[in-house]
C-alpha cells in the first residue's frame, strides 16, 4: 500500500484549467471503484485540485485525472499541469499544504479549514480509511504547530486589513470610537464595514451627495451626516477614512490644527484611500496624527508578506520532524497492511 | 551567601533578556510564560537576599549604595510582576528584565557594597520613608519602561515602517494608560515616601529634601500636563524617560551624600 497525491494548484496551473478539474459528486467512487484507489480524498479550492489516496498497485495519474474532470472535455495539454507526490514527498506536501506554506498569500488559514471539511465529507463517504485518517489528523496538527510557533500567519496582507489592524494598534478596542467617513467609494465602505465588523458603533458618513451618505450610513450601520460639518465632526472622531473624488487635498494642516488643538491626548488615525489624495502629506507631521494612504498601507502588506515568507523557514523546519516521523509510521502501517497480523485501526493516531 | 543568591537572580534576568532578543532577532517573538517565570524566579531570589542582609543588620537593606540598587531592582520586578500580567503588557518583561539586569549587575560589579558606621539609629518612620520611595521609584521605572514602548511604537508608526516586534506591543492608548496609572501609583508612594521623612524625629538633610522635593515637582507637573490634556502623549512618554533618568542620578546623589554624612 503506498499514499501518494495528485493535483494541480495555482503554481501550475491557471484558473480556466484549474476549473475543468474541480472533481464532481461522484469523484471520491470514481476513484476508488474506477481508479483502483483504496482510500481517496479529494481537497478542492479555488486555488488547488488535489487527490491524496492509498493504493495497493500502483495508480496512473491520468487515471486519476480522468476522474477529476468536471465534464467530458478532453485532456488535452492540462495533463501538464498535474502534479504527482508519493509517499514521503506526499506527506510532506500535505503538510506544507494545511500549514498555508503552498498557498498564493502565504500563511492564510482558510486552507485548513477546507483541508479539515474535505477530510470529513471523505470520512462520511468511506473514502479516507486508516492510512488517511492517520495522516490527515498528523496534518491538522502540524498546521497548528506552524501557526502557533512561527509567524506565518502574523501581519494583515490586503489594504483594508492592514488599515484595521493599525487602527487597532493604535486604540485597542473599538467600542467606543468614532468614525468618519469622508466620501462614500467602495474601499471606504469596505474598510467601515470591517471596523464595524471589531466593534466601532459610531459611524458618521458625510458625501456631497446626501442620498448616497445615507445609503452607505445604513449599509455600515452608521449615520449620515451633512458635508459641510465635516470639520466640526473631525474634533470628535479617532478615525477619518477619506475617499472623495476631490482633485486636490481637502483635508491640511491648516485646517486641522485648530480642531486638534483641544484633544491632543487623543490620537487621530486618517485612512485617505483616494487617488488624488484628499489629505496633504503633511498633516502625518502633526503631534498625534497617523496618516496613511493607499501606497503606505500597500507598502505594509507587502512588508507582512515578506516577513512571511520569511517564516518560511521555520514552518519547515517543523514540518521537516513531522514528515520523518510519519514516513517511517507509513512504511511500518503499509508493512502491516499486507501482512493480516498487523490491522489498522482509524482510532490510532 | 547572599551575593550568590544575587548571582543567580541575575542570571534569571539575563535568561530572560537573552531569550527575548534571540526571539526578537528571529522575528518570533510571542509572549511565553518564560519571560515571566525567569522574572518571578528572579524576583524570589532578590526577596531572599534582601530578607538575609536584612536580618544580619537589623533594619530595612539599604544602608548603602549597593543595597539600595538591589532594593530598586526588586521594586521594579515586584510592580512589573503585579501590574504586567493584569494590563496584558507581557512584552513590559522584555524591558524590564535589562533595566533589572543592569541595575543589579552594577551594583555587584562596582566597589559600592561597602558597611558604614550609621550615625542614626532605625526608626519605623525612618524605614518606611526609606522603603516607600525607593518603591515609588520602581514605579517611576516601570513608567520609563512604558514610556519606552510607547515611543518606539509611535516611532513605527510614524514611520509606516512596522516590524515584527508592532505586534506584540500594546496598542498606544493602552500604553498610555499604563503609563498614567504608574506615575499616580509611584507619585502617591513618593508623596507617602517624603511626608514620612518628616516625621522621623531626626533632623532633615536639607540638599536631601531639596533633591526629593525636585523630583517630587518634575513627576507632579508630568500629572498635571497629562490631565490637563494639552501634552501630547508622546511628550509625557519622553517626560517619563527623562524623568526616570533624573530621578535615579538624583537617588545616587542622595545616597551618596547621605554615606558621606554619616562617615
Amino acid at each position: 500500500m503506498k499514499v501518494f497525491c495528485v493535483g494541480l494548484s495555482h503554481h501550475t496551473a491557471n484558473v480556466e484549467t484549474r476549473e475543468r478539474f474541480v472533481g464532481h459528486a461522484q469523484t471520491e467512487r470514481a476513484l476508488r471503484e474506477e481508479a483502483g484507489c483504496a482510500e481517496a480524498l479529494l481537497l478542492a479550492t479555488c486555488n488547488r485540485v488535489e487527490v491524496y489516496a492509498a493504493a495497493a498497485d500502483a495508480v496512473p495519474t491520468d487515471r486519476i485525472t480522468r476522474c477529476l474532470r468536471a465534464n467530458e472535455d478532453s485532456l488535452g495539454e492540462s495533463e501538464n499541469s498535474f502534479y504527482r507526490h508519493e509517499e514521503r514527498n506526499c506527506v510532506q506536501h500535505l503538510f506544507r499544504v494545511a500549514s498555508g506554506l503552498d498557498s498564493m498569500v502565504i500563511g492564510e488559514t482558510e486552507i485548513l479549514g477546507q483541508a479539515k471539511k474535505a477530510y470529513a465529507a471523505a470520512r462520511e463517504s468511506g473514502g479516507a480509511g486508516p492510512l488517511l485518517h492517520r495522516l490527515f489528523q498528523r496534518a491538522f496538527r502540524v498546521a497548528k504547530q506552524v501557526r502557533t510557533r512561527t509567524e506565518i500567519t502574523r501581519g494583515a496582507v490586503s489594504v483594508g486589513s492592514v488599515a484595521v489592524d493599525l487602527a487597532e494598534k493604535i486604540f485597542g478596542h473599538f467600542e467606543t470610537r468614532k468614525v468618519l467617513l469622508l466620501g462614500a467609494g467602495v474601499a471606504s465602505e469596505r474598510t467601515a464595514r470591517a471596523l464595524a465588523k471589531r466593534g466601532v458603533r459610531d459611524i458618521r458618513v458625510s458625501n456631497r451627495s446626501s442620498e448616497r451618505a445615507a445609503t452607505l450610513a445604513a449599509l455600515v450601520g452608521g449615520r449620515a451626516v451633512a458635508i459641510e460639518d465635516w470639520q466640526a465632526h473631525c474634533r470628535e472622531v479617532d478615525i477619518l477614512i477619506s475617499s472623495t473624488a476631490a482633485t486636490s487635498p481637502i483635508v491640511t494642516r491648516e485646517k486641522l490644527e485648530p480642531l486638534l488643538r483641544d484633544r491632543r491626548d487623543r490620537p487621530l488615525f486618517i485612512i485617505d484611500i483616494s487617488v488624488p489624495r484628499d489629505v496633504a502629506p503633511d498633516v502625518h507631521e502633526m503631534e498625534g496624527v497617523f496618516l496613511y494612504d493607499i501606497d503606505s498601507l500597500q507598502s505594509i502588506a507587502q512588508q507582512s508578506i515578506a516577513q512571511r515568507r520569511q517564516q518560511i523557514v521555520a514552518g519547515e523546519e517543523i514540518i521537516a520532524g513531522h514528515v520523518d516521523e510519519v514516513t517511517s509510521w507509513l512504511a511500518n502501517a503499509c508493512a502491516g497492511a499486507q501482512n493480516p497480523a498487523l490491522t489498522l485501526r482509524p482510532s490510532q493516531s | 551567601m547572599d551575593r550568590d543568591l544575587l548571582i543567580v537572580s541575575n542570571v534569571c534576568f539575563f535568561l530572560a533578556m537573552v531569550r527575548t532578543a534571540l526571539a526578537l532577532r528571529a522575528r518570533n517573538y510571542r509572549p511565553a510564560g518564560f519571560n515571566f517565570c525567569a522574572i518571578a524566579l528572579g524576583f524570589v531570589l532578590q526577596t531572599s537576599f534582601l530578607s538575609l542582609r536584612g536580618r544580619s543588620l537589623g533594619r530595612c537593606p539599604i544602608t548603602n549604595l549597593f543595597e539600595v540598587f538591589i532594593f530598586l531592582a526588586w521594586s521594579v520586578s515586584l510592580i512589573y510582576l503585579l501590574i504586567g500580567p493584569a494590563y496584558r503588557l507581557s512584552l513590559m518583561g522584555a524591558f524590564t528584565a535589562p533595566l533589572v539586569f543592569g541595575l543589579q549587575t552594577f551594583a555587584l560589579l562596582a566597589p559600592i557594597d561597602r558597611a558604614h558606621s550609621l550615625r542614626q539609629s532605625p526608626t519605623a518612620w525612618l524605614e518606611f520613608h526609606a522603603c516607600v520611595s525607593l518603591i515609588a521609584c520602581g514605579a517611576f521605572a516601570l513608567a520609563c519602561v512604558a514610556g519606552l514602548m510607547f515611543l518606539v511604537q509611535e516611532r513605527q508608526l510614524k514611520r509606516r515602517r512596522i516590524n515584527s516586534m508592532f505586534y506584540h506591543f500594546p496598542p498606544l492608548t493602552d500604553l498610555f494608560a499604563a503609563i498614567t496609572r504608574l506615575l499616580w501609583l509611584g507619585f502617591i508612594l513618593l508623596t507617602l515616601g517624603l511626608a514620612a521623612g518628616f516625621f522621623t524625629g531626626q533632623p532633615l538633610p536639607y540638599v536631601q529634601v531639596a533633591f526629593s522635593l525636585g523630583v517630587w515637582i518634575f513627576y507632579a507637573a508630568i500629572l498635571l500636563a497629562r490631565h490637563l490634556g494639552k501634552t501630547a502623549p508622546r511628550r509625557i512618554a519622553a517626560l517619563c524617560v527623562v524623568a526616570f533618568s533624573a530621578a535615579l542620578s538624583l537617588l545616587w546623589g542622595i545616597t551618596f551624600l547621605s554615606q558621606t554624612r554619616s562617615m
